[in-house]
């Protein structure tokens, strides 16, 4: 680490105090680089193990690494918290300006404590914290920005990242997520609603500064050469044109696109659904998250007809990506672009995390099928695969409505089908919500394994893209899922975004490292990433986490994956494994 | 005006362009960027890039009280640094905002006309022409 950067300094908020303090902790950044591995050593730190997720202690941690602002795509920041949809680790990582903007104020983590009385919402400018009233910013319903709102309000030279929660948060639905810049989310396991639950509407972030490099003339030539790599190099390709939507026909065709609750393989309206159909009839812009030259988000410009006045239109831009159009798209039987993005539309709106809730209805949906969902429970709606409306009105009473069944289903797939049955076909692992991967062991073992039960723990999907090709056996399944989800401790501790990882190999990270002050070698790499991948099981332990206790569902043996049907021995096996494996790191 | 925006529709807002204009000046980061680039109220409706359109009439030299930023021939400014003061006059008198600052020095960052903001953006959207 550079004596003079600032990455070490910490900012530590506390909401019930209004009160906020800086610590120099050279100890973490430099044993740790940052993100991820900085932030669960403050989550363990700074989150007691008998605390619920809603408690005021339970402390939001923003961590950055040495990275961010130097080398482009490192353009992500970590979030840690307890989650209140799993009870245990939470952990999301989200892009938009906030890396930058953490960098640029000055700091390499931000820990939020406490609770404020009020709605209220915080600004970070530079040195100094603000804490804002947000009264009238809380319960907005659709239609008011309170980005926008927040916007015309702090001025805030440079560069900025607003950070706030919709309605699922305030109301603490379990996945409700936090949006940044419009178009990017801390998706996954319920940050929203650890906002919501601290009174905390929004976090507003700016500053501007230059940074110190160890050799200028190297930095000027690595980062040349790394923004050639991007630009041109056919292993960004899949980002750039039509972006992850790509993959929809290729997993379709090889059955690995999770289709009406894994009911089926087929879908009629494939065609119309995937990543060319989006692109030809509704892509309207590409943009980036700072830093970054893939500019891997697509815009769709939705048109809607006034339904009460000719001549009046309403045009939306909604952002829209491969597992958008697994979740709100081929789980729910959607057949057409417009009613998929009229979904995803509205979870945009509730600030809901689009994967969950995709599951939540298509649970639902085979629930309701089946009779174990009557309509005194759903309230008189009906159940059916790809009626949008209906949808629509489901998260609509999700968020809003006061119903049981509703009020069950803020909570879950998990919950939900612990209360009403259904586990059967529960597509939960480790209580959360399936990723848009049903292409074989690497992908459901690495999602049930992995430290926050996501498909990007260790990118199974790539490993059963692999096994299509070559078999692996249990041993050496395993062993891939381990070694890949250590490392990508590593490239979430820089924060290099997982897109850049075929580009960001060890020797390319060695060198960055170098220039930003680090020595370190690939044996100290390997290390630091299995150290912090321990520190995450150790924490998920100490809050309640049973690797015994780890199920899969039903559901997932009775329909052909894209290595065909999982055979329950070398699943059983391949477990056994795993088990043993983690446990040897502990 | 060695650097054209030729289409602000196509720009992504990655910033690039502006930690190029960093390295230009041996710097890493935004601070001493000369360029800007902000989203249009919100990033939906895209962005806009600002860049030094090399004013025959400068106003940022006007500005200046210590006579530091000299006119270019063909416009735009040069700056002698050991004049400057670092008021930041010239910093308010360009409604392009278009100087960077490098706070060590506590002094302006000028755009040197040396297109390489435009040689990094990865969709073209600025353009160099040599003066
Ligand atoms: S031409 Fe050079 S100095 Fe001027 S804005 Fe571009 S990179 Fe910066
Ligand atoms: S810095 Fe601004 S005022 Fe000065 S020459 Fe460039 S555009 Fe004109
Ligand atoms: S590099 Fe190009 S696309 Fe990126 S922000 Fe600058 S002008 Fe826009």
């Amino acid at each position: 680490m550079i004596k003079q950067d600032p990455i070490k300094r910490v900012l530590y908020i506390d909401l019930s105090k209004k009160s906020y303090s800086i610590e120099e902790r050279d100890d973490l950044f430099a044993n740790y680089i940052g993100g991820t591995g900085v932030a669960i050593k403050l989550l363990n730190q700074n989150c007691p193990s008998n605390i619920d997720a809603s408690s005021p202690e339970n402390p939001i941690i923003f961590a950055i690494g040495p990275l961010n602002g130097l080398f482009p795509i490192a353009s992500k920041t970590v979030a840690l918290f307890k989650s209140p949809h799993t009870g245990n680790l939470g952990e999301s990582h989200a892009g938009g300006r906030s890396a930058l903007a953490i960098r640029m104020a000055g700091y390499g983590a931000i820990v939020i404590k406490g609770k404020s009385e009020r709605p209220s919402y915080i600004t970070i400018h530079g040195d100094k914290v603000y804490f804002r009233d947000a009264t009238t910013l809380w319960g907005l319903k659709e239609g008011v920005s309170p980005a926008s709102l927040i916007r015309r309000r702090e001025e805030g030279a440079g560069l900025r990242t607003i950070m706030r929660i919709g309605p699922a948060g305030e109301r603490g639905i379990t996945y409700s997520c936090v949006t940044l810049e419009t178009y990017r989310h801390f998706g996954r396991l319920g940050l929203g609603a650890v906002f919501g639950s601290k009174n905390l509407k929004a976090v507003v972030i700016s500053g501007k500064r230059d940074l110190p490099v160890l050799d200028f003339k190297d930095y000027r030539a690595l980062y040349g050469e790394l923004l050639k790599q991007l630009a041109e190099s056919d292993k960004m390709k899949k980002y750039h044109e039509l972006g992850t939507p790509a993959n929809v026909k290729p997993l379709y065709f090889s059955k690995g696109l999770p289709i009406k609750n894994l009911l089926t393989n087929e879908h009629d309206g494939i065609d119309e659904i995937s990543g060319e159909s989006f692109a030809e009839k509704h892509l309207s812009r590409r943009v980036a998250c700072s830093h970054c030259p893939v500019a891997c988000i697509h815009l769709a410009a939705l048109r809607k007809p006034y339904e009460d006045e000719p001549y009046f239109y309403r045009t939306v831009n909604i952002s829209y990506d491969y597992e958008l159009l697994y979740a709100l798209g081929s789980m729910l039987g959607v057949t057409d672009t417009k009613g998929v993005l009229s979904l995803i539309e509205i979870v945009e709106e509730m600030g809901l995390d689009a994967i969950s809730t995709g599951v939540v209805l298509s649970w639902l949906t085979e629930a309701y099928e089946k009779g174990i969902i009557t309509d005194a429970l759903t309230e008189g709606l009906k159940l059916e695969w790809g009626n949008v409306d209906t949808y629509l009105e489901v998260i609509r009473r999700i968020v809003y409505g006061n119903g049981e069944l509703y009020e069950d289903l803020r909570k879950g797939v998990a919950y939900a089908s612990n209360k009403y049955g259904g586990k059967e076909f529960a597509l939960v692992f480790g209580k959360n919500e399936m990723p848009g991967y049903h292409t074989g062991y690497g992908s459901h073992l690495g999602v049930l394994f992995g430290a926050r039960h996501s498909h990007l723990d260790s990118g199974g999907y790539a490993i059963d893209k692999e096994m299509m090709l070559k078999p692996l056996n249990e041993e050496q399944l395993a062993d891939k899922i381990i070694t890949e989800e250590c490392w990508r401790q590593i490239l979430s501790s820089l924060v290099i975004c997982f897109f850049g990882r075929e580009i960001y190999i060890p020797e390319v990270v060695i060198k960055c490292l170098r220039i930003a002050g680090y020595e370190i070698d690939e044996e100290d790499l390997n290390r630091i990433g299995k150290e912090i991948y321990r520190e995450k099981y150790l924490f998920k332990i100490k809050h309640g986490f049973e690797i015994e206790n780890l199920s899969l569902p039903d559901r997932i043996f009775e329909l052909p994956t894209s290595v065909g049907i999982l055979d329950r021995r070398f699943i059983q096996k391949a477990t056994e494994i795993l088990k043993e494996k983690i446990k040897s790191l502990l | 005006m060695p650097v054209f925006v030729k289409d602000n529709e196509k720009c992504v807002g990655c910033l690039i362009c502006c930690f190029a204009c960093g390295r230009a000046h041996m710097a890493v980061g935004l601070e001493s960027s000369c360029i800007k680039v902000s989203s249009i109220g919100g990033i939906s409706r895209g962005f806009a890039v600002y860049v030094c359109r090399g004013c025959i009439d400068p106003p940022c030299s006007r500005a200046c009280p210590e006579d530091a930023l000299s006119v270019r021939k063909n416009g735009g400014v040069l700056l002698k640094e050991d004049r400057c003061n670092g008021c930041g006059a010239c910093v308010k008198a360009c409604i392009f905002d278009a100087i960077g600052w490098n706070s060590k020095k506590n002094k302006p960052v000028i755009c040197i006309q040396c297109g390489e903001c435009a040689r990094n953006c990865p969709y073209r959207v600025l353009e160099y022409v040599r003066t």
